[in-house]
């Protein structure tokens, strides 16, 4: 009862926010820009009157300056290339592997016999934590970071599969073999769409997985790509060059979720949720 | 509005089919000395059942007396011994929930399986005859309950089933919509004239569709009634007759309105065309 009330009272101060003319409290309420912009001119005018040192942070102005330099004299574009290039043939030699684990395990009981044990012992251990082995393996050129990325994106994959394999509705596995499904037709007409979401789930993870060991990965004796920028950045004190990697960083991360959700929004059409939006 | 109704022909608690001359074809369903256990508990007791060509069995048992073991088993999804149980190839069933591919088209689901040239327009017409045509394209999730069912219904009559299996298949639909699925399963039934076995908790529904009603209980059945009303049935005395004879085999007896009341959910109204 009193929650109604109280609601009443809401929608009341709303109806009187719209026809009054002068900026409430309630419309402020709903400026979501507003502190980050405040933040930032508090930043600016903190590095303009040297409150901030630019050896400490460079200043937002300062930023865009050097980004737009980076840009002109092909620097960022020429590392962003060799970055997202290792990010690429990381994730597809991850996804590839872990999709063919999972779905060797999925889809046989002798599969998951052979594949699961191994693959369950390694998990726990953190990937980058095999870095020295891996640069002691294969040197400090490429290989190595593609193969970080590679094997820290195979577990989300090949778990998050394995699992939406196993559990796709039998009673759908049910309906399938009796209207004459079987083998191959099964997998792909029942099994594989049915694990579809879970498999989009391991994507969305195994992109945020790519990037953060892309990141740590890069600084292993970089000469090209985001990670010798930064590295480059650090040993002149270059404050600016580094957030700039940091914003192109950012980005990434951005630009993976919105791929994750393109494909959702093509892979998964006939979800409910979709279906309605 | 009046029927002339005749009384049900002889009840007889063994399984042999009434009709059974001696110039009828061999049955489509047959199914004799049956048993089937799920560890030390036999669901289905010595079983014995013969459907012929055409003929609609309806089904009833109380919850657990091993009506949905009995069509699995028909159906092939569970293990049976060739000697035991015999069906024709050709069959299909209805879930009690529909159980479309929820990533398929309405029209792919009902085509589910099928190889060969024009799969789409076969599916066109299955959905037809259902009165889906105009949904061929949707997604399944944006379906009604009733719509679900019969796209579920057009996917199992396209593949020309010589034996149809529904497993209460309109338990979950609302009164009206049931009554119109009855209509529907007896036209569909008429058109392509296959053996029917339906199963239900519904002694009206089964008295409204059937050829013969069966009663299982205890893994063996119990019961059975033959009901030869004229279609479209009325709930006239002969049908409340018979009801009241089913309810007595499953243990309700028709003076005690409340259980039965429960258990005849819902009575269709049919008028006289
Ligand atoms: N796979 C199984 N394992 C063990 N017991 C089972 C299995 N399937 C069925 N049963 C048992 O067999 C009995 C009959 O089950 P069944 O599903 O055939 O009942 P039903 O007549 O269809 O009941 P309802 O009207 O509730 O659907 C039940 O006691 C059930 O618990
Ligand atoms: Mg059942």
């Amino acid at each position: 009862m009193s929650l109604a009330y109280h609601d009443r009272l809401t929608d009341k101060a709303k109806v009187g926010a719209k026809a009054g003319p002068k900026l409430s409290w309630p419309k402020l309420a709903d400026q979501r820009w507003l502190s980050p912009v405040l933040l930032l001119a508090i930043w600016e005018v903190a590095s303009l009157t040297g409150v901030i040192p630019s050896r400490i942070l460079a200043a937002p102005s300062a930023v865009v300056q050097t980004l737009a330099h980076l840009v002109v004299n092909g620097d960022l574009p020429n590392a962003l290339i060799v970055s997202l290039a290792r990010m690429a043939v990381g994730l597809a030699i991850g996804v590839t592997t872990g999709t063919v684990l999972a779905l060797a395990a999925g889809l046989s009981k002798l599969g998951e016999t052979l594949v699961d044990p191994p693959l369950q012992i390694i998990r726990p251990l953190p990937t980058l934590a095999l870095t020295p082995l891996f640069i002691v393996w294969l040197g400090i050129g490429e290989t190595p970071k593609i193969a970080l990325i590679s094997l820290g994106v195979t577990f989300p994959i090949y778990l998050n599969l394995f699992n939406a394999i196993r559990s796709v509705d039998p009673r759908l596995m049910e309906a399938g073999r009796s209207f004459g499904l079987s083998g191959w037709d099964l997998i792909v007409n029942v099994v594989l769409p049915g694990a579809m979401p879970g498999f989009l789930v391991g994507l969305r993870y195994a992109l945020s997985v790519s990037l953060l060991i892309l990141v740590v990965a890069e600084q292993i004796n970089a000469s090209a790509g985001l990670g010798y920028l930064i590295n480059n950045a650090r040993d002149f004190m270059q404050t600016d060059v580094i957030v700039v990697c940091l914003l192109v960083y950012a980005l990434l991360g951005l630009g993976a979720d919105l791929l994750v959700r393109a494909l959702e929004r093509r892979l998964l059409v006939w979800r409910p949720a979709f279906l309605k939006a | 509005m009046l029927q002339t109704a005749r009384r049900p022909t002889a009840v007889s608690p063994v399984s042999t089919p009434p009709r059974a001359a001696a110039m009828t074809p061999p049955p489509s369903v047959r199914v004799k000395g049956f048993t089937r256990s799920f560890g030390a508990t036999s669901v289905l007791k010595d079983m014995n059942l013969d459907i012929q060509p055409g003929e609609f069995v309806a089904l009833l048992g109380a919850s657990g007396s091993g009506k949905t073991t009995l069509l699995r088993t028909l159906a092939g999804l569970d293990p049976a011994p060739v000697d035991q149980v015999s069906t024709p190839a050709a069959r299909a069933v209805v879930f009690q929930d529909p159980r479309l591919m929820p990533w398929k088209r309405v029209w792919r689901n009902v085509a589910l399986g099928l190889k060969g040239r024009d799969i789409r327009g076969k599916a066109e017409d299955a959905l037809g005859e259902v009165g889906l045509s105009h949904r061929l394209d949707a997604w399944p999730a944006t379906l009604s309950g009733g719509e679900a069912q019969r796209a579920a219904l057009a996917r199992a009559l396209i593949r020309e089933p010589k034996l149809l299996l529904l497993d209460e298949p309109f338990a979950a639909l609302d009164a009206l919509t049931r009554i119109r699925m009855h209509e529907l399963v007896l036209k569909l039934w008429r058109a392509h004239d296959p053996a029917v076995l339906l199963v239900t908790h519904d002694v009206d529904e089964a008295i409204t569709l059937a050829d013969r009603v069966l009663v299982l209980d205890q893994g063996r059945i119990a019961a059975e009634e033959v009901v030869t009303l004229p279609r479209p049935r009325d709930v006239d005395d002969a049908f409340q007759a018979i009801r009241r004879r089913l309810l007595g085999h499953l243990g309700v007896t028709s003076h005690d309105p409340a259980v039965a009341a429960e258990l005849i959910a819902f009575r269709p109204r049919q008028d006289a065309h």
